[in-house]
């Protein structure tokens, strides 16, 4: 008898509980799962010319994979984002333990100070890297105004390292809130048993705080490496040709090109390429810490 | 006591490091502002003839004041249908244990860290093929789905803390539901749904390539700044548009953060990702 009440209270439980979902599921599944559905669609079908010929077909991907120059865009967009990564990464644990560990008084003063830029417009992030990096900008002007250079010193824009650099500084801070959120989880008492017992300082972190910390490193890394490897804003307006990205050439295809077909089968293969580098990343790196442990 | 030295040394180091970081974060961005009040054409130290020229003159461009109120239009349907229908995910969440909760939580959250070309792509394909016009509503929906999984982390973190039994004791005492809500329930979770419609406002306020994609004819603000900033001549008052832009946003998220963290115990300060 219980367990059928039980039951039946469970039962209106879901219904509660999905017909308040149930707007929102209907959004995803329209605006989300379709198109991306339909995008999976277009990656199978042909151009020609203004027409789209719906006979299902690999001609596209075929495309895609015998083409050297698109290897090597999807190649850089994935080296510049695992660097990116990397560096975003490495710069902000130091900055999130600080503000777990070090920080007593005015840590929501701290955090919304960390936060703001990630809500600010990236927009116009990206293109304040384009003012000082650019031929007449901050830096080659004012060091021309100095008499320090005579020529525009060319290597500051429109390449790969421009790239890097202004995604690492816009990614920075979206890195530090979720290694925060799992350092600031640990156990505190961990660490004083660990000191009790007389670990040293590097010992505690490397057998305690890092390990702990670790699911925020991996959150970290996937926040920023799925978006910079799909950016298109910032080699558009910093990388010139010899730093444009996949996005750009996916861009380029529903655009100018207009080949809506190649474009799908190619964001659909770098979705594909992303989706499994996070996975082998995941794994492996989980399999690492647990060496630790 | 060498031990505690020691630690105050490292403590040392970080404060210098954080402070640094800081300046790292915020200088580049600070350039924009800063250039802003400089007549010359370009953007290099030393600046000579400081003027608000642009900021009185810009205010005369069509074009601009359009795009600017095509963006608080989408900003604004964006941020209440977000926040809306992340009041009702969130209850959800909160009260109720449901079959595939963690799925469905994971399928909500997944346009947060999905590539932003792909979603464009994909919806400019599906807005083509069931015959619908490129506008602003195929803009506002987008932004929607990228607005909601912030609304639902952010309600969600507010609702956690909400004790039910002060809801039920009010409706034992005898107040109706409407009532209830009024007393209740929105003094606790208002500032959170204060804090999601800011802050989506914010995000729609600035997307760029959802917009670029399924704009059509009538350009967001983002969008609208980037043709501008292909022709040289226009880029100072990018530089003029892009401060205010900036000194707007940054007033509103510090307001909306402190609301949303305030009264928060510190474990759960940083709600988001968690």
């Amino acid at each position: 008898m219980a367990h059928i009440i039980e039951n039946l209270l469970s039962r209106n439980d879901t219904t509660k509980a999905y017909s308040l979902l149930s707007p929102s599921l209907l959004l995803l599944i329209f605006v989300f799962a379709f198109p991306i559905f339909f995008l999976v669609a277009y990656s199978f079908w042909t151009q020609d010319y203004v027409y789209v010929d719906t006979t299902l077909t690999l001609e596209n991907y075929k495309i895609v994979v015998n083409k050297a120059s698109y290897h090597a865009l999807i190649k850089r967009s994935l080296i510049i984002s695992s660097l990116t990564t990397l560096v975003t990464v490495l710069l902000a644990y130091p900055m999130a333990y600080f503000v777990a560990f070090v920080v007593k008084d005015h840590k929501l003063l701290w955090l919304i100070a960390l936060t703001i830029p990630f809500w600010t417009s990236y927009l116009l992030r990206v293109f304040a890297w384009k003012l000082i990096l650019g031929y007449n900008g901050v830096i080659n002007g004012s060091l021309s105004n100095l008499g320090l250079i005579d020529n525009p010193l060319s290597f500051l824009l429109y390449n790969p390292f421009a790239v890097f650099v202004t995604l690492a500084h816009a990614w920075s801070a979206f890195a530090i809130l979720p290694i925060y959120v799992s350092l600031e989880k640990i156990d505190r008492s961990l660490l004083e048993a660990a000191a009790d017992l007389g670990d040293s300082a590097f010992r505690r972190f490397w057998r305690i705080t890092f390990p702990l910390s670790f699911p925020g490193v991996l959150a970290a890394s996937m926040i920023i490496f799925i978006p910079t490897t799909g950016d298109f804003i910032t080699p558009k307006l910093v990388g010139g040709s010899e730093g444009i990205m996949v996005a750009n050439l996916i861009q380029v295809m529903f655009g100018k090109a207009n080949n809506w077909p190649l474009g799908s089968s190619l964001a659909i293969i770098t979705m594909t390429i992303v989706t499994l580098s996070v996975i082998c990343f995941v794994v492996i790196s989980r399999w690492l810490i647990s060496r630790i442990k | 006591m060498k031990a505690t030295s020691k630690f105050l040394t490292g403590e040392r180091v970080l404060i210098v490091y954080a402070i640094f970081f800081l300046l790292f974060l915020y200088i580049p961005v600070l350039f924009l502002p800063l250039f802003s009040f400089s007549g010359s054409q370009y953007m290099t130290f030393p600046i000579t003839d400081w003027t608000l020229e642009r900021y009185v003159t810009m205010w005369k461009k069509t074009k601009l004041l359009e795009a600017l109120y095509a963006s608080i239009k989408v900003g604004i349907f964006a941020s209440v249908i977000s926040t809306i229908l992340g009041i009702l995910v969130a209850r959800a969440m909160t009260r109720y244990l449901f079959p595939l909760k963690r799925t469905v939580m994971g399928f909500i959250l997944l346009p947060m860290v999905f590539p932003e070309i792909i979603m464009g792509v994909g919806l400019l394909i599906f807005v083509i093929f069931v015959g619908m016009q490129l506008s602003l509503i195929t803009v506002t929906a987008g932004h929607i789905l990228i607005c909601l999984p912030f609304s639902t982390v952010i309600l969600i973190s507010r609702f956690e803390g909400f004790d039910r039994s002060l809801e039920e004791a009010s409706l034992d005492l005898g107040e109706n539901a409407w009532q209830t809500f009024r007393r209740i329930t929105f003094p606790i979770v208002g500032s959170g749904i204060l804090a999601s419609l800011l802050l989506t406002f914010t995000i729609s306020f600035d997307e760029f390539l959802i917009a670029f994609f399924l704009s059509g004819d009538d350009p967001t603000l983002p969008i609208y700044i980037y043709g501008q900033l292909r022709h040289v001549k226009n880029i100072p008052y990018m530089l003029s548009l892009g401060s205010i832009i900036l000194l707007v946003s940054f007033v509103t998220i510090s307001f909306a953060e402190w609301i949303r963290r305030r009264g928060m115990s510190s474990k759960k300060v940083y709600g988001l990702f968690e």
